[in-house]
């Protein structure tokens, strides 16, 4: 049961997101009323399979809100601009009832009941909290499949009722040879089911053939039982439940008392759970054949039988009751591809959910594959064998091999940013409320892909920056309106892919940032001295330094003094940049990028000292070969070197790194021109290049802690470790002074 | 090199004896807690960490995991160990990191009840009130107990930067 909530939940996330996307397509124009259907689906899935666990408070509300929705499917209400402002309350409410049913808590009576009285208001007709009559109402032709859901709310009604239906059923069972090979015996199965009430018995002996042709051990005897019991059928299907896959087994309930429409549906219902809940071995292309006809003909009978079902009858809710709460998510699956494919007008696809732990696990197997890989490589090399050998051309083949699998791996890793994405208008909704400003989130590119631990990792930067956003950059409307500016601002979020890594903006079209205040700001706090000469972008970026917090209140939204500075850190984190870019009166953009991936990084594997470190290769611009004339000594240590009318620092990793401390001749070394935060150049001094390679990343946090200068570490074709450097903090901390302060500080600290 | 099976690690009996492996480092001996402990390997080069503190030797490939290589001579305060094939480096799990100590070399495995563990004495020396926890008394030989946490760098906490 656990395994069936956790889908259910699953499942309620992915209809939430379907719902939200709906409204704000509705909202933003869009009249297809199958998106108004796929809206309507949406929460009647969610109360269907609320019901089937009990979850009364979501049953009641879900409910309320898809009275409301199938008005405005009907055309009876017009979706303006009001009503969807309440739906979508409605819908923040509903995530919340979601949330609460899973983990636990409670939310907050007022709103429920706010939301609910608001969304009555609408329908114009009292909240009708039992399923029911009114329920099956809801049913149309183009919902073939939620009867088998919207079944469950009396499910609750029924389980309680003092005197349990008598029901009937036939059972026909037929052993499989293996049953009998497995030491279970029809005799016992039969006298239990004996116990459940009154029962008769006929065996069917037809196949049993001549003595001669006789197998001792085949099965040839199948039996049909009829049972009148005041059970349910799944307690009937328990008894069966040892011999499962090891029997042929129907069992149809066949109370006399039902009308004959119910009856087929109750059949059609129960067929559909046979199918969904048929074992594997039975020839699986069969098996899908058959759901789907059969799904299909349950569609077609269900519409012709619609009038029966809306008639209330006891007996009727009972009978559709007995069918239990498994079938609800297999029927659901059944049901999910047609609905995503009406509702988006693609193609269905066929997905499959796999527990992260596993692709974890392929992923870091993958990853031992690459290592072993170079390893392998290396000792040809050191063997000598010449790289048109058979040996040779194997490995190139078996390298190229390893490369798709990686690929193939990442791919299952890779998702769309649009789970961030879309929790994003609810923020701002809320956002907006608390500060009072009106605000439009238009998203962008919310189909680009980067994988999964980067979007999980990416969720509370962006909300801290969306926050940010309308907190501080979005004037009140009033401002707005005397700037001769929309009352409504203009928040866009969008996502691109941009040399081999995915690039974030977060736009607004609000104030900019006021650099004479954020300039005061940080003299006033001490972290940066009184007559400090800065550039404008300098002055931006101070907002990314600790304990820096513009706003004048401290609001609950932004202003904790934990803002900027720890979405600058997550961001670093994960491998990534932020940059701004902010114009006066105009607004500000924060741009974020960051790697793919955090699993494989392509790299230039060079010697510093006795060291090999690995630098990735998106920071590297060109490597050149420094000449003594173009090095220029720049006051103390510093040197700088010429480059095509410029000169950029020349920065010596070794000595960064605290490898050697003796100056070197850099005629000796190799200069890697790089690109760091906002987009100065500097040049790395190392001693030689041995190539580039894509290296797997390993975590040095994990089991030691950050280390200044260092990104992360990888394991080489030799079996050792060598580190990833880290550009930006390199080349910050030689601007600084030197890594070796950052690191005494950070021990100090 | 031998790995100690979960098999070979016997439940203490009545939750009070304890099995703990000794080792030597300097001349003196050591022991720590033998649940704490993952395997035992031999020396093999470190990778070094720019501007760690000087107990840190690097990190070396453990099956495919970075594993940091802490020198316990120069973290209890002796001279640095020159590492040579008979070396050893004890693998040890402490909170959720795995770490490798490198110890002159693993010399017994200890079975002893809580009662026989005496309160470290008094005395001056950083070292002894830091990572010691305890003392024991072994045919005349004298083991302190080593508190493995206390023994890692400190995580960082303050941002660099």
């Amino acid at each position: 049961m656990d395994a069936l909530r956790q889908i259910f939940f699953q499942e309620c996330e992915e209809q939430l997101a379907e719902l939200e996307t709906g409204l704000l397509e509705i909202q933003s124009g869009g009249s297809d009323p199958e998106i108004v259907n796929a809206v309507f689906r949406a929460v009647h899935s969610i109360k269907g399979g609320a019901g089937a666990f009990a979850l009364e408070d979501l049953v009641r509300f879900a409910h309320v809100f898809e009275t409301v929705l199938d008005e405005v499917r009907k055309g009876k209400l017009a979706a303006s601009e009001h009503v969807l402002a309440i739906m979508l309350r409605a819908a923040d409410v509903l995530a919340d009832l979601v949330r609460v049913a899973r983990d636990g808590g409670s939310v907050d009576d007022a709103r429920i009941g706010t939301a609910t009285d608001e969304l009555a208001s609408l329908s114009g007709a009292p909240a009708a909290a039992h399923g029911g009559a009114s329920e099956t109402e809801a049913e149309e032709e183009d919902f073939a499949f939620t009867p088998v859901a919207v079944a469950f709310p009396a499910f609750d009604e029924v389980a309680t009722e003092p005197e349990p239906a008598v029901n009937e059923f036939t059972i026909t069972f037929k052993p499989h040879a293996s049953l009998y090979s497995s030491a279970n015996e029809p005799v016992v199965l039969l006298r239990e089911l004996e116990r459940l009430g009154e029962m008769s018995v006929a065996c069917d002996v037809t196949e049993v053939p001549l003595l001669t042709d006789l197998d001792a051990e085949g099965s040839y005897l199948a039996w049909t039982i009829t049972l009148k019991t005041t059970h349910c059928e799944d307690d009937v299907r328990g008894i069966f439940e040892f011999v499962d896959g090891d029997c042929d087994l129907t069992i149809e309930g066949t109370a006399g008392v039902s009308a004959a429409g119910e009856d087929e549906i109750e059949a059609l219902l129960r067929r559909i759970r046979e199918e969904a809940e048929a074992p594997v071995e039975d020839a699986a292309s069969e098996t899908i054949a058959v759901e789907t006809a059969v799904i299909e003909a349950a569609a077609d009978e269900f519409s012709s039988t619609d009038e029966a079902v809306a008639a209330p009858a006891p007996v009727h809710d009972a009978k559709l009751a007995i069918v239990p709460a498994e079938p609800l998510p297999a029927a659901q699956k059944a049901e999910a591809p047609k609905a995503d494919k009406a509702a988006s007008g693609e193609a269905a696809q066929q997905t499959i959910r796999v527990d992260l732990d596993r692709v974890d696990r392929l992923m870091n197997l993958v990853g031992e594959l690459v290592i072993n890989q170079a390893m392998l490589s290396q000792r040809l090399a050191e063997a000598g064998l010449s790289r048109s050998s058979d040996f040779a051309t194997g490995l190139d083949e078996f390298e190229q091999l390893t490369r798709d699998i990686q690929e193939g791996v990442m791919a299952i890793r890779a998702q769309p940013v649009k789970s961030v994405f879309q929790r994003m208008p609810r923020l701002v909704r809320e956002v907006a409320a608390a500060t009072g400003k009106k605000v439009r989130l238009v998203t962008e590119g919310e189909g680009t892909e980067v994988d999964k631990t980067v979007i999980e990792r990416l969720a509370d930067p962006l909300t801290h920056m969306i926050r940010n956003a309308i907190d501080h950059g979005l004037e009140k409307p009033e401002v707005r309106a005397a700037n001769g500016k929309r009352e409504e601002g203009l928040v866009r979020l969008s996502a691109t892919h941009r040399s081999g890594r995915i690039v974030i903006d977060i736009a607004d079209d609000g104030a900019g940032i006021n650099r004479p205040r954020v300039r005061a700001i940080a003299e006033d706090k001490g972290l940066i001295p009184a007559n400090a000469q800065l550039t404008d972008e300098e002055i931006d970026n101070l907002i990314f330094l600790p304990g820096f917090s513009t706003a004048s209140t401290i609001s609950d939204i932004s202003g904790r003094g934990v803002g900027m500075d720890v979405v600058k850190r997550s961001i670093q984190a994960l491998g990534g940049r932020v940059s701004i870019s902010s114009r006066p009166g105009e607004g500000s953009t924060f741009t974020l990028s960051l790697p793919l991936t955090l699993a494989v990084l392509y790299g230039m594997v060079v010697t510093v000292g006795d060291q090999t470190l690995v630098v990735p290769l998106t920071s590297i611009i060109e490597t050149l070969k420094p000449k003594p004339g173009d090095v220029h000594g720049f006051g103390g240590d510093s040197r700088v070197i010429a480059l095509r009318n410029n000169f950029v620092p020349l920065i010596d990793v070794g000595r960064e790194l605290g490898y050697r401390t003796q100056i070197v001749d850099p005629g000796a070394g190799v200069a890697l021109l790089v690109e760091s935060d906002g987009g100065a150049q500097s040049a790395l001094l190392v001693d030689a290049i041995q190539g580039q390679r894509q290296v797997v990343i390993k975590s040095l946090e994990e089991n030691y802690g950050r280390v200044p200068g260092i990104a992360a570490a990888t394991i080489l074709g030799d079996g050792r470790v060598a580190l990833i450097l880290d550009v930006d903090a390199v080349v910050a901390g030689a601007r600084n002074g030197g890594l070796a302060s950052d690191n005494l500080l950070a021990l100090a600290g | 090199m031998y790995e100690l099976s979960a098999a070979a690690i016997k439940e203490p009996r009545g939750g009070a004896a304890r099995e703990l492996i000794a080792f030597a480092v300097g001349n003196q001996e050591f022991c720590i807690d033998v649940m704490s402990v993952r395997e035992i390997r031999g020396w093999t080069p470190a990778t070094v960490l720019p501007h760690s503190q000087p107990f840190v030797r690097g990190v070396i490939n453990l099956r495919g995991a970075v594993l940091p290589i802490m020198d316990l001579a120069v973290r209890l305060g002796f001279p640095p160990t020159e590492p040579k094939g008979r070396h050893v480096i004890i693998v040890a799990q402490v909170g959720s990191q795995v770490v490798g100590l490198l110890v002159d070399a693993v010399s017994d495995i200890l079975t002893v009840t809580d009662a026989e563990i005496l309160p470290p004495p008094d005395v001056a020396s950083e070292m002894a009130k830091r990572f010691v926890s305890g003392l024991l008394a072994q045919d005349g030989r004298m083991v302190s107990l080593l508190s493995v946490d206390q023994v890692l760098p400190e995580r960082e906490r303050s941002e660099v930067q």
